[in-house]
């Protein structure tokens, strides 16, 4: 499995190469014969960057997002995670790279075609929330609307079927220094989708809430999802938030992407230290699947009490204790797909690693 | 981290035995300044400029004005018939209004403001201004005051934005507003009053022009300061770059944009009263000017007392109303629930006009029954000098002559036998350098050799005086001060403003200035700070000055004279006095907030390596704080000139009063060289300590 081809719809959006180097002369790395040359051999110019003082603050980072998906970026702090889907967007400019998105090329489109895309097509969610303090729950969910000039009646009920929708009936009213940071995050989000975006890009929303918040608040994230279907980039520095919510995972590192993949291939092929690293704390039986240990079935094998192919390792370890020949496993359909054997269970389980190539 | 660095700061303080390169430019300076000294018996272009050298900079801009206000006039007039026209309807209108009903509607805004409190003071205030009988004055002064501050407020924010959004603009704006805050209020007279002709008009349009600078600099801060997320998250909503201002950044800036408007209305009163005194506006700062005048102390105090409970309302009043911050509840409820004050101001007035139609004394206070105790205020002064008069008068002379005269002239020339009881003689110039060389050399060894340079400049400057250094000296030092501590920018700075003074023959003058400017300062601050850390130190003092000083901020510059010159009489040390009472906030405040918020760890730690409290304020606190004291000191500086032009009413020399003399001549150059020169006394020493301020916060890890 290489990570894109599981995805179920087309590409919505993608990036390629893009780069983003903050400085007083970010373009002389680009530009001219010199650039076209060393543009081929990243680490080179990574170098050359840092040694002329300037940031580079995302290397090089290409990825699709396909329909319906959540596409999840994830890294340590100042890893270039907000340089990024801030590229996507062009709230930050990309220095160079390319940024397509319905193959529209976002970063030849002019600002009146730009002010066109994120009225109607992108919303997006902050890590401070970013409300407007001098407008109320009811006019910052309608702010993007009352932005295209729609009338002040349509906007109030749409935006407050959203606030419905986000649980902030009763506080449509209130001013947002009176929510709670989880209700201003609601806010938040209530506001992005108010234009019924098809992308929905959200950086870090849940970073600046407490855990338990946090928690709550991924679970009602998904609930929407389940409702509405996005294409979705989402950012975090959670590793744990990351494998709960994402269907891919980017990890960044200074820049760049080091590791792109499902949850799974993540955390079974991590491909460094640096993730690793972050794999150690993994509740393994909750976030491995049959599917991630499947083995192709053996010739004659004891088709009865299967097992789904989407179980997880913690669900399946019953059926597999005390056992020592393979399981059948099937798909959704009850089609036998493969087999699962105990030894490879524990060793997943274990974080015995199949590094990658 | 902050910690260590300080931590790490107090241990280099102790053993800091390097010398490093740039004490070389020091000695080389020092070498120069000691062959000027020599030379200056010899050449007399070491002490004075030659006559034949003085560019007639005066004439060139009176020549100037003329002609601009020749070819302009017409224009400048037509605006002036265009200003009166509302103004004039605002004071019909204030005149028209019974007194009992501009009461009323006040005490409802007050209370809207800050509550029964507040609302009880103002009530208190009016009927102060009615009974003394003041009522006409005062409202005279509110209908220049309201019709500025609106004005004040459209023109700052239409420049705010130009500043903010706009970049070329900034580079034109962003210098002027310097110049602005920094050339003195009589100063910007001149140019009004020959433009504009005589009358209220001016004093409008200068309080325009005079309160528009911190508008402008909040409103630009403001935008600047709108936090990123706001604006990307807008950006995201599809904004235009109009519906970005207009929606979002402009309200979402508008609590410091309110900070703006409140200074702008007591700029615009200050500024108001201090207009008074081209006269002709029938106003209350009119009234303690002429009254100060006649030496009519009571009555003028009467009347200050006026200016101050008008100041300190507006100040309350307008901090209380930009500050309220809006509560969802405001959406709910009855019309009447929701405007509540709105609707009982309009029935208490509508109640009184229809009243005074009935009684004629709602109308118009009955002359009969104005209560004026000038005369006891009088009578109580009288006796006090009479009585006392030895001792203010022995203050007086003692600071005079120990002090004073020894700054401006020099130890060399003031030291007399007549009151120093012995004549300055090689031997005692002797003893006198060397105790000064002492004292520099101990002040080394505590601390670093640039505390000895400053030892040695002071000693030098006592001992030649201000205006007995010979201007080259005088250039050299500054200059070579400005260049170590900022950079060669602040140093050409430094070096050109010197150089207009010089050459514009303003010199002397300005010398004097910076003697008397200079010395209020040095009290100020050393008297200021003391208090400072005092307050910093003891909670109870610090609640028992914050009122003092936030009145003593928002009193207009005028009416710090009156108490000080009915004990002292007119004269250069009621100035000075003038000067330290108005500029003394500053370092009170400053040296405060600097102590109070040296990081608690490092405070903690120094606790724990068991310093006594003396050792953690002298060498932890103190080093601490001073990047932040120093930024207070600068502030001294700054009100210090303010009220030092304003002190040449009871008498000084120096640049103030000629600024003075040329606002009753209108002579527009001399105003505006004079005016200039202020400002760049101010520009300098200001560009000097904040670079040296922000240096030292970089070094300290505060920054
Ligand atoms: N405007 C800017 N100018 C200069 N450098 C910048 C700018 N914005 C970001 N950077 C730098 O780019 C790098 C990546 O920043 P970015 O905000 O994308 O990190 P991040 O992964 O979102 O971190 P966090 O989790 O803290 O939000 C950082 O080193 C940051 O200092
Ligand atoms: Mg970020």
């Amino acid at each position: 499995m290489t990570g894109t081809d599981q995805a179920a719809g087309q590409v919505k959006l993608f990036c390629r190469n893009l780069w983003k180097v903050y400085g007083p002369e970010p373009h002389q790395f680009f530009s001219g014969e010199r650039g076209a040359r060393q543009r081929g051999d990243r680490a080179e110019l990574i170098r050359r960057i840092r040694a002329a003082d300037h940031i580079a603050a995302a290397c090089d980072v290409s990825f699709d997002v396909h329909e319906g998906e959540i596409f999840v970026i994830m890294g340590l702090s100042g890893s270039g995670k907000s340089t990024v889907i801030r590229c996507l967007s062009r709230l930050v400019e990309p220095t160079a790279g390319q940024v397509v998105f319905d193959g529209q090329d976002l970063l030849k489109a002019s600002s009146k075609e730009l002010i066109d895309l994120r009225r109607h097509k992108m919303g997006m969610v902050f890590q401070n929330f970013g409300l407007l303090p001098h407008l109320t729950v009811l006019d910052n969910v309608a702010f993007p609307l009352k932005v295209q000039g729609v009338a002040r009646e349509e906007r109030v009920k749409r935006a407050m079927e959203i606030i419905d929708l986000v649980g902030l009936e009763g506080r449509e009213a209130s001013f947002p220094r009176e929510l709670s940071g989880g209700q201003q995050q609601r806010v938040g989000i209530a506001r992005s989708l108010a234009v019924e975006p098809e992308i929905w890009l959200l950086d870090e929303p849940f970073s600046a809430l407490d855990p338990l918040i946090r928690r709550q608040m991924q679970d009602e994230f998904l609930r929407l999802q389940r409702l509405l279907h996005k294409t979705i980039v989402f950012i975090t520095h959670d590793f744990l938030e990351a494998l709960r919510l994402a269907d891919r995972i980017a990890i960044m590192k200074d820049g760049e992407i080091v590791q792109l993949g499902t949850p799974a291939q993540v955390v079974m092929e991590p491909a460094d230290d640096y993730v690793t690293e972050f794999t150690h704390d993994v509740p393994r039986a909750k976030v491995l699947m049959v599917r991630n240990v499947l083995e192709p079935a053996a010739d004659g094998l004891d088709t009865s009490d299967a097992v789904a192919e989407t179980m997880n390792l913690e669900e399946v370890l019953p059926h597999v204790a005390g056992r020592i020949d393979p399981l059948p496993v099937t798909d959704a359909n009850g089609r036998l797909v493969g087999q699962v054997t105990p030894h490879a269970v524990l060793n997943a389980l274990a974080g015995k690693q199949r590094r990658k190539g | 981290m902050i910690a260590t660095n300080a931590v790490s700061a107090l241990e280099s303080a102790f053993h800091r035995r390097n010398y490093d390169p740039s004490l070389a430019v020091w000695l080389v300076t020092g070498v120069a300044v000691v062959a000027l000294f020599a030379l200056r018996g010899q050449y007399d272009w070491v002490t004075k400029l030659p006559e034949e050298l003085v560019i007639p900079l005066e004439a060139w801009l009176n020549a100037f004005m003329d002609l601009f206000v020749a070819s302009f006039k017409w224009l400048f007039r037509a605006i002036s018939g265009l200003l009166e026209w509302p103004m004039n309807g605002l004071q019909a209108l204030l005149h028209w209004l019974p007194w009992p009903a501009t009461i009323a509607g006040s005490v409802v805004v007050a209370h809207l403001a800050g509550g029964w409190r507040l609302a009880v003071f103002t009530l208190c205030t009016l009927m102060y201004m009615v009974i003394v009988g003041y009522w006409d004055e005062s409202m005279n002064t509110l209908a220049l005051v309201g019709m500025a501050v609106p004005l004040s407020v459209a023109v700052g924010l239409f420049a705010g934005i130009l500043d903010f959004s706009y970049r070329p603009a900034k580079s034109v704006i962003q210098p002027t507003l310097d110049l602005m805050q920094t050339v003195p209020a009589f100063a910007y007279l001149i140019p009004v009053l020959l433009l504009f002709g005589f009358g209220p008009v001016v004093g409008l349009v200068a309080a325009t022009l005079y309160a528009c600078p911190p508008m402008v600099r909040n409103v630009s801060l403001g935008l600047q300061r709108v936090p990123v997320d706001i604006v990307e998250s807008a950006k995201m909503s599809g904004c235009t770059d109009r519906q970005l201002l207009w929606w979002v950044r402009l309200p979402a800036a508008m609590p410091t944009i309110m900070i703006g408007v409140n200074q702008t209305i007591m700029c615009a009163l200050s500024m108001v009263i201090i207009a008074a005194i081209i006269g002709g506006f029938g106003d209350i700062g009119w009234e303690v000017l002429s009254t100060m005048r006649r030496a009519q102390f009571g009555q003028s105090l009467l009347a200050g007392l006026v200016i101050v409970l008008i100041a300190m309302n507006f100040d309350r009043i307008s901090r209380g109303l930009t500050s309220r911050q809006r509560v969802s509840q405001a959406r709910t409820g009855t019309l009447w629930q929701r405007h509540a004050h709105l609707w009982v101001a309009l029935v208490a007035i509508m109640v009184a006009v229809a009243l005074a139609q009935v009684l004629p004394e709602l109308h118009d206070y009955p002359k009969a029954w104005i209560f004026y105790p000038a005369a006891v205020v009088n009578d109580a002064v009288t006796w006090f000098t009479a009585n006392y008069f030895f001792a203010t008068s022995a203050i007086k002379s003692w600071t005079l002559f120990y002090f004073l005269l020894p700054i401006r002239i020099g130890l060399e020339n003031s030291v007399t036998p007549h009151f120093w009881g012995f004549a300055l003689n090689l031997w005692i110039s002797l003893g006198y350098a060397a105790a000064v060389a002492g004292l520099a050399l101990w002040v080394d060894r505590a601390t670093s050799w640039r505390g000895a340079v400053a030892v040695l400049i002071t000693g030098g400057l006592f001992y030649f005086g201000t205006t007995g250094t010979p201007w080259a000296v005088f250039i050299l030092v500054v200059t070579v001060t400005a260049f170590r501590v900022g950079g060669w920018r602040v140093g050409v700075f430094a070096l050109g403003g010197l150089c207009f003074m010089l050459f514009t023959g303003i010199w002397e003058r300005a010398m004097l200035s910076v003697y008397l400017c200079g010395t209020a300062v040095l009290i100020a601050f050393l008297a200021g700070g003391l208090l400072g850390i005092w307050a910093a130190r003891n909670d109870r003092v610090s609640a028992f000055l914050r009122p003092i000083n936030d009145t003593l901020q928002t009193i207009p510059l005028y009416v710090f004279l009156i108490p000080i010159i009915m004990v002292f009489l007119v004269g250069e040390f009621s100035a000075l006095l003038a000067v330290i009472a108005y500029a003394i906030v500053p370092a009170i405040r400053y040296t405060e907030h600097g102590i109070r918020h040296v990081p608690a760890e490092t405070v903690e730690a120094a606790r724990a390596m068991g310093c006594t409290p003396r050792q953690l304020l002298w060498q932890v606190q103190l080093p601490l704080a001073l990047p932040e004291i120093m930024l207070g000191l600068n502030q001294t500086i700054m009100l210090g000139l303010a009220m030092l032009v304003i002190a040449a009413l009871v008498g000084t020399l120096g640049l103030g009063q000629m600024i003075y003399i040329a606002l009753t001549a209108a002579d527009f150059g001399k105003g505006a060289v004079a005016g200039l020169g202020i400002a760049l006394i101010a520009m300098i020493t200001d560009r000097i300590l904040q670079s040296w301020s922000a240096r030292k916060k970089v070094e300290l890890g505060l920054a």
